[in-house]
């Protein structure tokens, strides 16, 4: 993490809050727009997921990780409070790294 | 203005059941702002740093998304394209938000800061324009402050922990599959998360880090087609 990174994005994250709220005002997007939009975070957060999950660098990779994705999913379909699920699929990794 | 409101908004009764649920979401979204501050640092941040992410950017999972492709080898721009299609949806937030926020213009600059789910989420649930306006900068605030402290306590923890020894590595992507379970509600967002991992993870041995997760913005072209189009 550099400073520069920093800055560049809190100046991007607040570009795109000023230009709804203050710029365009209460203007409506076309319909397509909106639904892709909305779209993002559901494939972007995925891969997130993936990234970190399977990946090192450049090589996928299977280890105690995917152990502890799997706890944090099944956690996350039982309707645990997030910070559970996080500390669930941090345990059971750092159970398997242990025992393993 | 109706009978039963107080002229101070703080006093006002029919507004006490908003102001509870504005501060429990807070002091909740505090707690993951431990999580960020956690595993920020354990990326590779400094603890300066990674509260200066919380205070100027604030909105948590482009924070996230930007921490994480920095901590596994990503460029700056990967990593600041990432956020920033994570942070594009508070811009469309702003559209809905502005008829409710009045004031001047150093005031709307200042709610545009606040322009984030949860206060948006507190302020269209609320039933009339006064309780929208308030659920917004008493949110906004709370959330503010305890999104921060959060970050803090977190990043100072963080920083005296290895992290693999207790798997906070995996603090990041168990912090997004909670993040992502509300969003999977209907069969468009499974689609489109669908691909969107499937597209990361051919991507990842073939193009630089962080490029992946750009690319897997691609599958928001499931948006195209009209809802009734696609079976679910």
């Amino acid at each position: 993490m550099t400073w520069t990174l920093v800055f560049v994005l809190a100046a991007g994250a607040y570009a795109f809050k000023v230009t709804g709220l203050v710029i365009l005002g209460g203007r409506t997007l076309p319909p397509v727009v909106d639904r892709c939009l909305a779209l993002i975070p559901a494939a972007v957060i995925t891969a997130l997921v993936m990234k970190d999950t399977f990946s090192t660098g450049r090589d996928l990779v299977l280890d105690a990780r995917a152990i502890g994705i799997a706890v944090a999913v099944v956690a996350a379909w039982r309707r645990v409070p997030l910070i559970a699920v996080i500390v669930l699929g941090a345990a059971a990794t750092a159970l398997v790294r242990l025992i393993s | 203005m109706s009978r039963d409101e107080h002229p101070l908004w703080w006093r006002d009764e029919s507004l006490r059941p908003m102001m509870v649920a504005c501060l429990t979401l807070s002091a909740a979204v505090g707690v993951f702002g431990v999580s960020f501050g956690v595993a920020s640092v354990s990326a590779g941040s400094s603890v300066l740093q990674t509260c200066a992410i919380s205070l100027l950017v604030f909105t948590g999972a482009s924070q996230f998304s930007a921490v994480s492709v920095i901590g596994s080898g990503g460029s700056f721009g990967s990593a600041l394209g990432g956020a920033m299609l994570l942070a594009a949806r508070n811009g469309v937030y702003g559209l809905a938000m502005s008829r409710r926020i009045e004031g001047s213009l150093g005031l709307r600059m200042l709610a545009a800061q606040m322009t984030i789910d949860e206060t948006t989420a507190m302020s269209v649930a609320q039933p009339d324009p006064r309780a929208q306006r308030i659920a917004f900068w008493f949110t906004g605030v709370a959330l503010y402050f305890f999104w921060n402290l959060g970050t803090l306590i977190g990043a100072l923890a963080g920083n005296a922990l290895d992290p693999t020894t207790y798997g906070l590595d995996v603090a990041f992507p168990a912090g997004f599959v909670a993040m992502l379970w509300p969003l999977l509600t209907d069969a468009r967002a499974r689609l489109a998360a669908l691909l969107g991992g499937a597209v990361c993870v051919v991507a990842i041995p073939i193009t630089p880090v962080g490029v992946p997760i750009l690319l897997s913005a691609l599958a928001v072209l499931v948006g195209v087609r009209r809802p009734r189009e696609v079976a679910s």
